[in-house]
C-alpha cells in the first residue's frame, strides 16, 4: 500500500544543508492504524509531508498503491493528494469564511464532483462525525473538537487511500481529544488506513504499530519489507 | 458552488480591504471614463467631419478647365480647355456611373441691393441638380432653382443663409424682390444652415444662386467656371475619373493621359484620406485612455499581490486538498476581472451620463461645432470591454502565478 525505500530529504538554506531524513524505509499495509512518534526534530513532519505528497524526497523511492510518486509533476501530485490522501492537521486548517459543509465540499470541488454529489457526500460525512445540525456554522462558531471533526469529514470526502493526521489532538482538551481518537478507531474498524503523528501516548497505545523516529531514521516499527 | 465560494472570498476581502479595493475600483472607473470619453470625442469628431465634408456635397468631384501639355492628333500643347453645356450632355450620356452633373457660371463683385442696403457679392448661375449634388437645400417655405426657372430664364434668386442675413436681416426673404446688378430678382428660397469644410469661391452660405440660363442672358458667359459631378458609388470615383478624361479628351482632342488638361478636385478621395487621419486621431485618443486604464490595472495587480500574501495559508490548505495550479490561479484572475468589470461598469455608466449631458448642451461657437458632440458607439463599447478584460486578465495573471508557486508545506505552517 505505502512503501518507502531509502528516502532522504535534504533542506538547503543558503549554504547550510540540513538532512531531515536519512534513509527511511517504511511500509504501511492496507487497513493499518499506525502512529509515528519521535522527539521534535526527528523528521516526523517531513516524513508526513512526503507521505502526503506535499513534498518530494531528495532521494529514494516512494510507491503509493504501486505507483511511483517520487518524481511526478505538481499537478499530478495535486491530483493524488485530492483522491488518495486525507489530511487532518493539528490546527485544523479550515477555511475561516466557509461553513462546515463548504469546507467538506472543497476537495470534492477540486475533484470535479457535481453539486448534487457534493451535497450528498458532504451531508453524509458530517452526519458520520456527528455534526449534521452544525453544517451551516462557520469555524468560529464551532468548538475545537467540532472543528477537528469537520476536518476529518473533509479528509474523508474523496474516499482516500490513507488518512494522515498530524497531532490531531494537540490543540484539544482531553475530552475532545478522546472523542477524536474514538472517531479514528471507528474509521479504522470501517476499513480505513490511518497514520497519526503524535506525542500523545493515549493515541499511540490504541494503534496497531508504533513507528519510532530518531535523527531522521526509523529506529523501530518500520513494518515488514 | 465553486464560483459562489469565489464570490464569498471576494466579498470577505472587500470588507477587509475596503479602502484599497474602493480606490482601485475608482481608478478603473476613471480609466474607463477617460478611454470611453476620448473615444466618444473621436467618434463625435468623425461624425462632424463627415457632415462638414458633405456640406460641399457627397461623393462629388469638381473640375476646372486646364491647359494641354501633351501634343495630340497634330494639335500642339498649351491649348486651353473650357467647358460648356455640351460637355455636361456628353458626361450624362456616356458615363452611367455619374448620378448628377452640372456646370456653374460664376461672377464676383456683383452688386446686390435690398432696401437701402447694397452689398458686393458672388453670383452663380446653376442648374437644379445643385440642390442635391452641392447640398443647396432650401429652408422651410422656400425652394431651389427648378427646370421651369431655367426654361423661362426667370429672374429668381436662391440666397445663401449668411448672405441673406447680411443683406436683409431677419425679414422673411421668400417672395421679396432684391436688385442684382440693378435688375429685380424674386427671392425663392434661402439655404438651410450647413457645416461646410471644403469650398471654392467662398462658402455657399455667402453666395447667391440664379438659373444658369438667366445668368448667361445677363452676362453672356460662354463657358462654365466649374464643372461638378456626383458619382453613384464613391468606390467607383477613380474609375469614373478615368472615363471623364477619356470622354472629354475625345471631344476636346486632348490625350486622356494628359492630367493637366483638366484640373480636378476629387472630394471623394480627399474625404477617404481625411477619414484615415481621423481614424489615426481616434486610435491616438484610445491609446491615451488605455494608458490611464493600464495604470489602474497596475493598482489591481498590486491588490492581488497583497491578497496572495494574505491568503498564503488558505492557498496552502487548498493545495493540500488537491487544488491544481489552474484552480489557484483562476480564483485570483476571476477576482481581478470582477474588480475590472465592476469599475469599468461604473465608469461606463458615468461616462454615458456625461455624454448625455454634453449632447444636451447647444453649441454655438464655430470651433466647437467642428469638434462635434461626443458619441458612444457600439465599437467603442466593444473596444472598452475588450480592454477591460485584458487589464483584468493581466493584473490577475501575474499575482496568480505567484500564488500558484506557493509551497504548500511552508504555507501550512504560515500563521
Amino acid at each position: 500500500m505505502i512503501e518507502m525505500r531509502g528516502i532522504t530529504k535534504v533542506y538547503t538554506t543558503g549554504k547550510v544543508a540540513v538532512e531531515a531524513l536519512r534513509g527511511i524505509d517504511l511500509v504501511i499495509q492496507k487497513n493499518e492504524f499506525i502512529s509515528i512518534m519521535g522527539p521534535s526534530g526527528s523528521g516526523k513532519s517531513t516524513l508526513m509531508n512526503l507521505i502526503g505528497c506535499l513534498d518530494t524526497p531528495t532521494e529514494g523511492d516512494y510507491y503509493l498503491e504501486g505507483m511511483k510518486v517520487a518524481d511526478l509533476d505538481p499537478n499530478r501530485l495535486a491530483e493524488i493528494r485530492n483522491k488518495k490522501i486525507g489530511f487532518v492537521f493539528q490546527n485544523f486548517n479550515l477555511l475561516p469564511y466557509a461553513t462546515a459543509f463548504e469546507n467538506v465540499e472543497v476537495p470534492l470541488i477540486f475533484k470535479g464532483e457535481s453539486f448534487k454529489n457534493r451535497k450528498r457526500v458532504g451531508e453524509e460525512l458530517l452526519e458520520r462525525v456527528g455534526l449534521k445540525d452544525r453544517m451551516d456554522h462557520r469555524p468560529t462558531e464551532l468548538s475545537g473538537g467540532e472543528m477537528q471533526r469537520v476536518s476529518i469529514a473533509r479528509a474523508l470526502a474523496c474516499d482516500p487511500s490513507i488518512i494522515l493526521a498530524d497531532e490531531p489532538t494537540g490543540n484539544l482538551d482531553s475530552v475532545a481529544g478522546r472523542e477524536i481518537i474514538d472517531i479514528f478507531v471507528d474509521l479504522w474498524n470501517q476499513g480505513h488506513t490511518i497514520a497519526v503523528i503524535t506525542h500523545d501516548t493515549e493515541i499511540s497505545s490504541r494503534t496497531q504499530r508504533i513507528v519510532k523516529l530518531r535523527d531522521g531514521k526509523v529506529v523501530d516499527g518500520a513494518g515488514s519489507i | 458552488m465553486k464560483s459562489f465560494l469565489i464570490f464569498r472570498i471576494f466579498f470577505r476581502d472587500l470588507k477587509k480591504q475596503r479602502k484599497k479595493i474602493t480606490l482601485t475600483t475608482l481608478a478603473i472607473a476613471w480609466g474607463t471614463f477617460s478611454i470611453v470619453m476620448l473615444l466618444a470625442f473621436g467618434e463625435g469628431l468623425k461624425n462632424q467631419m463627415s457632415k462638414a465634408h458633405h456640406g460641399l456635397g457627397k461623393g462629388i468631384v469638381i473640375m476646372w478647365g486646364g491647359q494641354t501639355t501633351i501634343p495630340y492628333q497634330g494639335l500642339g500643347k498649351g491649348r486651353r480647355i473650357r467647358f460648356n453645356e455640351e460637355d455636361v450632355e456628353i458626361l450624362k450620356k456616356r458615363i452611367p456611373e455619374i448620378k448628377n452633373v452640372g456646370g456653374e457660371y460664376s461672377r464676383w463683385g456683383v452688386s446686390m441691393t435690398y432696401g437701402k442696403k447694397t452689398l458686393t457679392e458672388r453670383v452663380n448661375g446653376l442648374y437644379p441638380c445643385y440642390e442635391e449634388m452641392r447640398t443647396h437645400y432650401p429652408d422651410m417655405g422656400g425652394r431651389f432653382v427648378n427646370d421651369l426657372d431655367l426654361k423661362y430664364r426667370r429672374r429668381v434668386v436662391f440666397l445663401g443663409n449668411n448672405l441673406k442675413q447680411r443683406l436683409m436681416g431677419d425679414v422673411e426673404a421668400v417672395g421679396k424682390i432684391i436688385l442684382i446688378n440693378n435688375i429685380p430678382f424674386t427671392v425663392i428660397g434661402v439655404m438651410t444652415e450647413k457645416l461646410q469644410m471644403g469650398m471654392y469661391g467662398g462658402p455657399d452660405e455667402d453666395k447667391a444662386s440664379i438659373p444658369a440660363t438667366t445668368f448667361k442672358a445677363i452676362w453672356g458667359h460662354n463657358y462654365f467656371n466649374v464643372l461638378v459631378y456626383q458619382v453613384k458609388d464613391p468606390d467607383q470615383a477613380d474609375m469614373v475619373e478615368k472615363k471623364v478624361y477619356e470622354a472629354l479628351g475625345s471631344k476636346h482632342k486632348f490625350d486622356p493621359e494628359d492630367e493637366r488638361a483638366l484640373s480636378i478636385w476629387d472630394a471623394v478621395n480627399q474625404e477617404k484620406e481625411f477619414n484615415k487621419g481621423i481614424v489615426g486621431i481616434t486610435i491616438f485618443l484610445g491609446v491615451i485612455g488605455g494608458m490611464t486604464l493600464l495604470i489602474a490595472g497596475v493598482g489591481v495587480a498590486n491588490i492581488m499581490y497583497a491578497a496572495v500574501k494574505q491568503r498564503t495559508r488558505e492557498i496552502g490548505i487548498k493545495m493540500a486538498l488537491g487544488a491544481k495550479k489552474r484552480d489557484i490561479m483562476s480564483q485570483f484572475i476571476l477576482e481581478s476581472l470582477i474588480i475590472a468589470f465592476f469599475g469599468g461598469g461604473v465608469g461606463i455608466v458615468f461616462t454615458t451620463m456625461i455624454v448625455k449631458i454634453l449632447q444636451a448642451i447647444p453649441v454655438e461657437q464655430e470651433g466647437l461645432q467642428f469638434l462635434g458632440k461626443p458619441t458612444i458607439s457600439w465599437d467603442i463599447m466593444i473596444v472598452t470591454i475588450v480592454v477591460l478584460g485584458l487589464v483584468g486578465l493581466f493584473s490577475g495573471f501575474f499575482p496568480s502565478r505567484r500564488a500558484a508557486t506557493v509551497n504548500p508545506v511552508e504555507s501550512l505552517r504560515y500563521e
